[in-house]
């Protein structure tokens, strides 16, 4: 069984200019009485999501819409567990994946090999789930033996061929991406986008963010219209895809 | 609610499971803290990987490697020594090794609170784009510290080869006080990582503050130069206090069985103090950042 259920989620960001960043401001604020109230109520707040309800089942693919600020990558954060919301609940049920920063604590002096270790503990697998992998990896980035250098020797492309094999080494139930990834040159796009359709397809929940409508016609069943932090509607890509457009 | 990102075994889900629906209140936000130490307990490879690759960053690609950073405190310990040391006009077969297990535990309890109050300002990188457990990074400060300790410690040992007799099974006990100086070190961190976040002006204050306690900390000069009232003060200096801890034993010097009971309860009590700050603010450090 995955699911993804949101209920009623507020997300908030206070904004603390200097001031409320003070701690001598506080500390003397004591003293003031009234005005620590009045500091308080003047902090801005940004509503980031705002009464979230949505709920996702076996098969689901959702495509999230929206301008700018609209919230989708706050939204996707909240669905992998970066940001615990303020109010309302989430629960998620089943393994996540959420591939929006690749190389995310990837270590220039460490080697390839090292580096499927260190990702792997940042995907939060095991040393033993990760040396299963090594393989697999050697086999997909065809680095050879540039695994055994640091990756500050790596060109840009031969990194994100690594990084992109570590983060999609994965059998998730859940997959959230924050726009399609696509990685290299022409000849090891067309590896990819192979390696992506699979990952796609073996998903039971997929929660992607993107403003390519061609994007989300190919992988969503769904679509959701996000509008300064509010589910604006949530129906079948084309129909989500013309509100969204007609709107501009 | 709770996640843990990436591949988590079924019975871990399950357990997160039967919390996510916990009502909103205390019970919930303890069980979700304790979870979250769990959770940093289970990727120790990943805090020991950050803790080597923050010293390796300092030592890279210079030919002396790590020798580099002992001997820089090789030297100023040196230099402190015999100025200091003809200041006080003592015997430098004791103010030696006192200046030199003194000033390396020093620089051990001043980095974990000085870079314990940045350690989730340094993390935000990690934090805002994985879900993370929020106290592996005070536990990474402190093993980072502990690791430079380590390095440092080589002058110690060989200034109490050059100038003590050799040392006793006594020495041993500055072990048990080291595991007591990380432990306050983990729960600071983690204290003070969660109020610099939010009071960005707070680093500052506990630097000069760190500074202050240096000075009144017996590590350049020897406790009993001090007479009458700064004596009794000297008592309520929790630095002292867990100084002595780790160096009397190693420069032959019995510690009381009440230095080691009131460090115990130092320990407890700021723990469970921690815990409780943490319970109450640990989602919020995301926002914070």
């Amino acid at each position: 069984m995955t699911e993804i259920e949101l209920t009623d989620v507020d997300v908030h960001f206070p904004i603390y200019d200097a001031r409320a960043r003070s701690f001598k401001h506080h500390l003397l604020g004591f003293g003031g009485g009234g005005r620590i109230g009045a500091t308080a109520a003047h902090h801005v707040v940004v509503r980031a999501l705002n009464g979230i309800s949505l709920s996702l089942a076996h098969g689901d693919r959702l495509g999230l819409v929206g301008r700018n600020g609209a919230g989708k990558s706050t939204l996707l954060r909240v669905m992998s567990g970066i940001y615990e919301p303020g109010a309302g609940r989430v629960r998620v049920v089943g393994r996540v994946a959420a591939l929006t920063d690749l190389t995310m604590g990837m270590d220039m002096e460490g080697t390839g090999y090292e580096n499927i270790l260190i990702r792997g503990f940042m995907l939060g697998r095991t040393r033993r789930e990760s040396l299963d992998r090594v393989g697999e990896i050697e086999a997909f980035t065809e680095l050879g033996d540039y695994l055994n250098l640091p990756l500050r020797t790596y060109s840009q492309g031969m990194l994100l061929r690594l990084a992109f094999a570590i983060s999609t080494s994965i059998e998730p139930e859940i997959l959230i991406l924050d726009e399609m990834i696509g990685a290299g040159d022409t000849r090891f796009a067309d590896k990819a986008t192979a390696r992506l359709k699979r990952l796609t397809e073996a998903a039971r929940i997929i929660v992607i963010a993107s403003h390519s409508a061609d994007t989300l016609r190919r992988v969503c069943n769904k679509a959701a219209l996000l509008r300064e932090g509010r589910l604006v509607a949530i129906g079948p890509v084309d129909e989500i895809l013309g509100r969204y457009e007609k709107e501009g | 609610m709770i996640f843990t990102g990436g591949l988590i075994e079924a019975v871990h889900r399950e357990a997160q499971l039967s919390d996510a629906w916990l009502p909103a209140g205390w019970d919930r936000d303890l069980r979700l803290a304790w979870r979250d130490l769990q959770g940093a307990a289970r990727r120790w490879p990943l805090v020991v990987h950050l803790s080597w690759h923050d010293i390796r960053q300092r030592y890279r690609r210079s030919t002396l490697g790590p020798i580099w950073l002992t001997i820089s405190v090789a030297v100023q310990i040196g230099a402190l020594g015999f100025v200091y040391g003809g200041l006080f006009k003592s015997d430098l077969s004791t103010y030696l090794p006192h200046l030199a297990a003194g000033m390396t535990i020093w620089m051990m309890i001043a980095g974990m609170i000085n870079e314990g109050c940045a350690c989730f300002i340094a993390a935000e990188a990690y934090l805002k784009q994985a879900p993370l457990p929020k106290s592996m990074f005070p536990a990474r400060i402190v093993l980072r510290c502990l690791i430079t300790y380590a390095h440092d410690f080589v002058i110690v040992l060989v200034v109490l080869l050059i100038y003590l007799p050799p040392l006793g099974l006594q020495a041993l006990l500055s072990i048990p006080g080291v595991a007591l100086v990380a432990l306050n070190g983990f729960w600071i961190g983690l204290l003070m990582g969660m109020l610099c976040t939010r009071f960005r002006d707070l680093p500052p204050i506990v630097a000069s503050a760190m500074q202050v306690a240096f000075f009144i900390t017996p590590v350049i000069w020897l406790p009993n130069a001090l007479t009458g009232h700064a004596a009794m003060l000297l008592n309520f200096n929790p630095f002292a206090l867990f100084m002595s801890l780790v160096r009397d034993p190693l420069v032959g010097v019995s510690v009381p069985l009440s230095t080691w009971l009131i460090a115990i309860a130092v320990t407890i009590g700021g723990s469970i103090g921690t815990f409780v700050m943490f319970a109450r603010f640990r989602a919020r450090i995301t926002y914070w950042l």
